[in-house]
């Protein structure tokens, strides 16, 4: 039997209060999105999911989604292709700058969000891409590139250095290799690395409040106008739609991890 | 050879250019040039000096922002730290059902977006929220307690926040401690108690310490639950940086702001990541 190692007076309940501390604030949203009334309010007894459907018919929320979602797509696909180019340069090149070169990559991930926010904000400003579709692209790939890099990095250090080698006495070119060799052997890293950025983007609010004004309203965009002026109980509807929305893409993400 | 694998040097090149060079050129564009270009807009504007940094400085409302961003950060913290200590003793140690209710416990808000926690907080502690009406219809109190749009609300939602960035260095500390160690010392008679604060915390101060930097830095940075919780009562630096690029446009007061957090962060980077490498 496995004893605990501090003695048997430390009891599970001191674990649970961290668990009691870290779950409710997202469960709340779930009944309050159900509440047929107007305002911010628990459901009572009485369900409704007039909420959602206002989700599905109010104009100002149904441009948000697409927004999001599209943004989300595009910077996902730039973030993996980059991120894969790169994670396989790394393996491959054996430099002795790798240290220095991701380390580097890394960097948006490690600062504090405020100051990649007036980074990037000065860079949109200057590139005159500030609050277009193109500045908020740029802008979450730059916060999505570490995270991916980690995630394909790991993956493809699992990988046998043999198979390079192997592929390239077979005469494979470099593509051939990346492509035949490396990427089939590292799908879930790349399918991982995918769904993170686009989770991070999809959800990203901190920097994308510096870089947009009046033009590219993103879905976050719309909660945090909602959560500063009047509460309305769709925020908890749409809440719950990303709550769901981000848990699938984390199954998917991590279905490897078992 | 054309056809042929690509050798040596022509090999290297290639990597170089087309593997390695495009994530770096987009960063170099898009993020490092234009921090440099945020440190030159912080001494060029209005007039070449340090002007900006000597109001930071000197000038009494942005010193008391400055001063409470501290003690918040602090707060969280110490209370962050704690929580995430005893979530990663028992993530470590408890049997395995407990484990995964804790692990799923501190992964699934760090997957959840800011905003959305910010927003449960505020569903959950408003004076008509959830936990208001349930202590007032249990009479426990006659009055909603003011647990948000003031320090207090901001500090919890910071805390949640933080949990998890505390929780990863805590865990992986505790996972190389060997057991032996405190085994032996029960073997020669020492209590949970003295165990527990002569062998075990020692062992896991390394982790503490890095938990209570990464906190504490990320913490200066950050805006979103202070907003959301605070309700324009509690302006931290973070917020203070936004109000003056966006609404203001004083850019060069916003980035001398932001250099703030930089700094302590490029500080941080030296005093507690090198020890922790080791």
């Amino acid at each position: 039997m496995k004893r605990s190692i501090l003695g048997k007076n430390h009891p599970a309940a001191a674990g649970y209060i961290g668990v009691v501390v870290m779950l409710p604030p997202l469960l709340a949203v779930v009944p309050i999105s159900f509440t047929p009334k107007r305002y911010l309010s628990m459901p009572e007894g009485k369900y409704s999911l007039r909420h959602y459907a206002e989700l599905l018919t109010n104009q100002v929320w149904q441009s948000g989604i697409p927004t999001s979602v599209v943004i989300g797509l595009i910077v996902a696909a730039i973030t993996t292709v980059i991120a894969v180019l790169f994670a396989v340069g790394i393996w491959c090149a054996k430099s002795r700058y790798t240290r220095l070169l991701v380390g580097a990559a890394l960097m948006p991930m490690a600062v504090p969000p405020i100051i990649s926010a007036v980074t990037l904000y000065f860079f949109t400003t200057k590139a005159s891409i500030y609050d277009s579709y193109p500045g908020v692209i740029v802008t979450h790939t730059v916060l999505a590139v570490p995270y991916a890099v980690v995630t394909l990095m790991v993956a493809i250090s699992q990988l046998d250095r043999n198979l390079e080698r192997a592929a390239r006495n077979l005469g494979a070119s470099l593509t051939q290799t990346t492509c035949l060799a490396i990427l089939p052997n590292t799908k879930f890293g790349v399918l991982a690395s995918f769904t993170l950025a686009f989770v991070l983007s999809w959800e990203e609010i901190s920097v994308t409040l510096f870089v947009t004004s009046l033009d590219v309203i993103t879905l976050p965009r719309l909660m945090w106008s909602g959560l500063r002026e009047s509460i309305d109980p769709i925020i908890a509807s749409i809440t719950v739609v990303v709550i769901v929305l981000s848990a699938l893409c984390a199954l998917i993400g991590l279905r490897k991890e078992k | 050879m054309a056809t042929g694998p690509m050798r040596g040097q022509s090999r290297a090149l290639f990597i170089w250019m087309f593997y390695i060079a495009p994530l770096m050129l987009l960063l170099l564009a898009s993020y490092f040039i234009p921090l440099l270009g945020v440190f030159s807009w912080s001494v060029r504007e209005p007039e070449f000096g340090f002007s900006q940094y000597w109001r930071v400085m000197t000038d009494p409302g942005i010193l008391s922002i400055m001063l409470h961003t501290l003690r918040i950060c602090a707060l969280t913290a110490i209370f962050s730290v704690l929580l995430a200590y005893l979530l990663a003793y028992h993530w470590v140690y408890g049997p395995p059902p407990r484990r995964k209710i804790i692990a799923f416990a501190v992964l699934v808000p760090f997957w959840i977006s800011v905003l959305i926690r910010a927003f449960g907080w505020l569903a959950l502690l408003r004076p008509q929220g959830i936990i208001n009406p349930a202590l007032t219809g249990a009479g426990l109190v006659s009055d909603p307690l003011p647990l948000v749009r003031n320090e207090l609300g901001v500090v919890i939602g910071m805390v949640h926040f933080m949990t998890p960035f505390a929780a990863f260095p805590l865990i992986s500390v505790m996972r190389q401690i060997d057991v032996r160690i405190l085994r032996a010392a029960s073997g020669l008679g020492a209590r949970a108690f003295r165990r527990f604060f002569e062998i075990f915390l020692p062992l896991t101060l390394p982790g503490i310490i890095g938990a209570v930097f990464i906190v504490f830095v990320l913490a200066l940075g950050f805006f979103i639950t202070p907003a959301i919780l605070g309700g324009g009562r509690v302006v931290m630096v973070a917020e203070h940086i936004y109000t003056q690029m966006s609404q203001t446009a004083n850019w060069a007061l916003g980035s001398a702001l932001a250099t703030t957090p930089l700094m302590t962060w490029i500080v941080s980077r030296f005093v507690v990541f090198e020890r922790l490498a080791k």
